[in-house]
């Protein structure tokens, strides 16, 4: 494995799918975001990391499309999102973008199949064989019918990442996806995540671990808002 | 799947439903009590009026005019008179069943020549009347018309008499008590010219009115005292009424003042003053008029009591309203996660509202009807408890107790419907 620190985005010949130009966000006084500039190419596999407060939920929530920024540009598959409304960004959000995340957020009262349902209802029209085969690559087919209560973390996790799948999104965000499962989970998870790279999907992960940060092809290191340091891995 | 979502919500969360829906079966059982007995409460209060008196006075043409231009007693002492015979007319009118009970009166100044009487014998008004004489109405039925349930707030010592009891008399308690009348002693009334009775004393009147100094006795003996054979002085009428409104008003003014369509409207209803109007027209030369006090004291009671209900009705709802929107407010609270988590995936907000409501709708209305239910139940104890008798079930409470509900769910879920479509996504699903 091989590391290459550098300060300035790494050149690449298509365009990218998603691409942040002088992104800021403030609370207040407070920048959460301070003009942070990145692109991430198709069938990356990125890797955030930093301290709590360094940013990365916040940048998380802009390429999501869950917010908004202050200031600067941010263009997600050939849209600039930045001054959307909560209507089209409802619609970017899913048409383009899996969601996973830390606590996993499966609707306590539906069971596994129903909570990947959800996520095709609000998309498009909800197949429940679609669903169970999401499942099924997953290592869940014979959990489908179970409630997210009777499922350990990391099958509710695993659950998560089907829900994130169903739509075929081009990018998939997951914030902290292994931060409360066990080893032998994590690495359930993770064999998953280099499963959707392999097929091309876009991977941004945010976590704490340099083991799981690792994994990705590229990994930004955040502190204060800023980007203090960008390694490609081998 | 937007039905699977309701049904595994409703399925699956039921302690929050619970209270939901028992806020809303306590809401509308209140409100279907409660409309149900105001939608009944008008023929209720009604026959409850119509015990203590009549609501209609039928004179002769002769002493209506006398009492137009001076006063009751100048009716009184006129010799008009109206036909007994006449009066088998009156079930016969359009609204019959609406008369509940009415009554013939003759009044006569008689003396009482008593063994101790002494040289001025007293003088009294005898009162000749029906006390429960039988009449067939003009579908065959069989009716009862008379003093006994027109008077039901007399106290008689003794017991009341019969229409055929020509020889017995009632005695007011004064009257007993100034000549030193005791029941089973026998008067010599002379009705003048020499017309004479010898009236047994079968009962004493304690009451309040004018009868506590006077005698009462079955008209035919009244009228042969007074040598009116066949003759009555005025009749006395008690009828279940609709309050009267504007169109009632300006009827019982003058009825040729209206359009025919207003004057079939106002024939058609059962106020005093139409009922009247149809008593004119069976009666030979008489004047009905309803008792103004006692109808409008009737129609302010009624409104009155409607009000009330309808307050508590207003109430009731309100407060469930109220409930439910803590309870709303606190389940969107609860499931604020859940609600980002749907509008992370791509739900918009009319969809999270849509769905929320649905599941409200549900719960509501299945709260509702098991409401509606229990106060159909509730109005029967109302009914039975106030008025001694049932709360008629109308379509027009249930249609109303839906549209309530609705209104009230509606309401209830308006302050968590506004939380909802301000709950960011990035908040909840990250706990900023």
């Amino acid at each position: 494995m091989t590391s290459i620190e550098t300060a300035a985005p790494r050149p690449t010949e298509a365009p990218p799918l998603l691409s942040l130009r002088n992104v800021t966000k403030a609370y207040g006084s407070l920048k959460a975001l301070d003009a942070v500039s990145m692109d991430v190419p198709a069938g990356e596999w990125l890797s955030i990391v930093g301290p709590s407060g360094s940013g990365k939920t916040t940048l998380m929530n802009i390429v999501g499309c869950l917010d908004r920024p202050t200031s600067g540009e941010v263009l997600l598959a050939g849209h600039s999102i930045a001054g959307l409304g909560g209507r089209a960004l409802s619609d970017i959000r899913r048409t383009t973008v899996g969601l996973i995340f830390q606590k996993f957020h499966l609707i306590a009262h539906l069971n596994a199949v129903e909570n990947v349902m959800v996520a095709q209802y609000y998309h498009s029209m909800p197949d429940e064989a679609e669903a169970r085969a999401a499942l099924d690559r997953v290592g869940l087919a014979d959990r489908a019918t179970h409630l997210p209560s009777q499922l350990s973390g990391g099958e509710q996790q695993r659950v998560c990442i089907a829900r994130a799948l169903i739509n075929y999104p081009r990018l998939v965000l997951a914030d902290e996806p292994t931060g409360n499962l066990d080893a032998a989970n994590e690495h359930i998870v993770l064999e998953l995540f280099r499963r959707l790279h392999e097929e091309g999907t876009t991977l941004i992960v945010v976590t704490h671990d340099p083991e799981v940060a690792r994994e990705g092809g590229r990994e930004i290191a955040l502190d204060h808002g800023h980007v203090v340091r960008e390694v490609h891995h081998g | 799947m937007f039905w699977r979502m309701v049904r595994a919500a409703l399925t699956r969360q039921r302690t929050s439903r619970v209270m939901i829906a028992l806020t809303m079966t306590l809401g509308a059982c209140v409100a279907t009590a409660m409309l149900g007995v105001m939608f009944d409460v008008g023929d209720k209060v009604n026959a409850e009026l119509k015990a203590y008196g009549a609501n209609i006075v039928v004179q002769p043409k002769g002493a209506a005019v006398l009492t137009d231009l001076y006063d009751d007693a100048a009716a009184l002492a006129s010799t008009a008179s109206l036909r007994e015979s006449d009066l088998a007319n009156i079930p016969t009118i359009f609204w019959a069943h609406n008369i509940v009970d009415f009554a013939p009166f003759l009044e006569h100044r008689v003396t009482l020549l008593t063994d101790d009487a002494g040289p001025s014998p007293p003088q009294a008004t005898i009162v000749g009347t029906w006390f429960a004489h039988e009449l067939m109405g003009a579908a065959g039925q069989h009716t009862t018309a008379g003093l006994i349930s027109m008077r039901s707030w007399w106290q008689v010592d003794g017991g009341w008499i019969a229409d055929q009891d020509e020889g017995l008399a009632l005695v007011g308690a004064n009257l007993a008590d100034a000549a030193g009348i005791a029941i089973g002693d026998t008067l010599t009334v002379d009705g003048g010219q020499g017309r004479s009775r010898d009236l047994r004393v079968a009962g004493i009147i304690h009451s309040s009115g004018p009868e506590s100094d006077q005698l009462v006795a079955p008209l035919s003996t009244v009228q042969a005292l007074a040598g009116r054979a066949g003759e009555v002085g005025r009749v006395e009428v008690a009828a279940l009424t609709t309050p009267d409104n504007d169109l009632a008003r300006r009827a019982a003014r003058n009825p040729e003042s209206l359009s025919v369509s207003e004057m079939e409207t106002w024939y058609c209803t059962a106020y005093a003053s139409s009922i009247a109007y149809q008593l004119d027209e069976v009666l030979t030369d008489a004047v009905a008029k309803p008792v103004r006090q006692v109808t409008e004291s009737e129609g302010s009671i009624l409104a009155k009591t409607q009000l009330l209900m309808l307050l508590v009705t207003a109430l009731s709802l309100a407060a469930s309203a109220l409930a439910i929107a803590n309870l709303m407010t606190a389940s969107v609270m609860e499931r604020a996660p859940e609600i980002g988590l749907l509008k992370a995936v791509g739900a918009r907000d009319g969809s999270v509202v849509g769905l929320i409501l649905a599941e409200m709708g549900v719960t509501g209305l299945a709260g509702g009807a098991l409401g509606y239910g229990l106060g159909l139940g509730f109005a029967q104890v109302i009914g039975h408890a106030v008025f001694g008798e049932s709360i008629a079930v109308r379509p027009i409470v249930a249609a109303s107790v839906v549209v309530l509900v609705g209104v009230v769910i509606v309401a209830g879920a308006i302050p968590s419907i506004r939380m909802l479509a301000r709950l960011r996504p990035a908040d909840v699903l990250h706990g900023r």
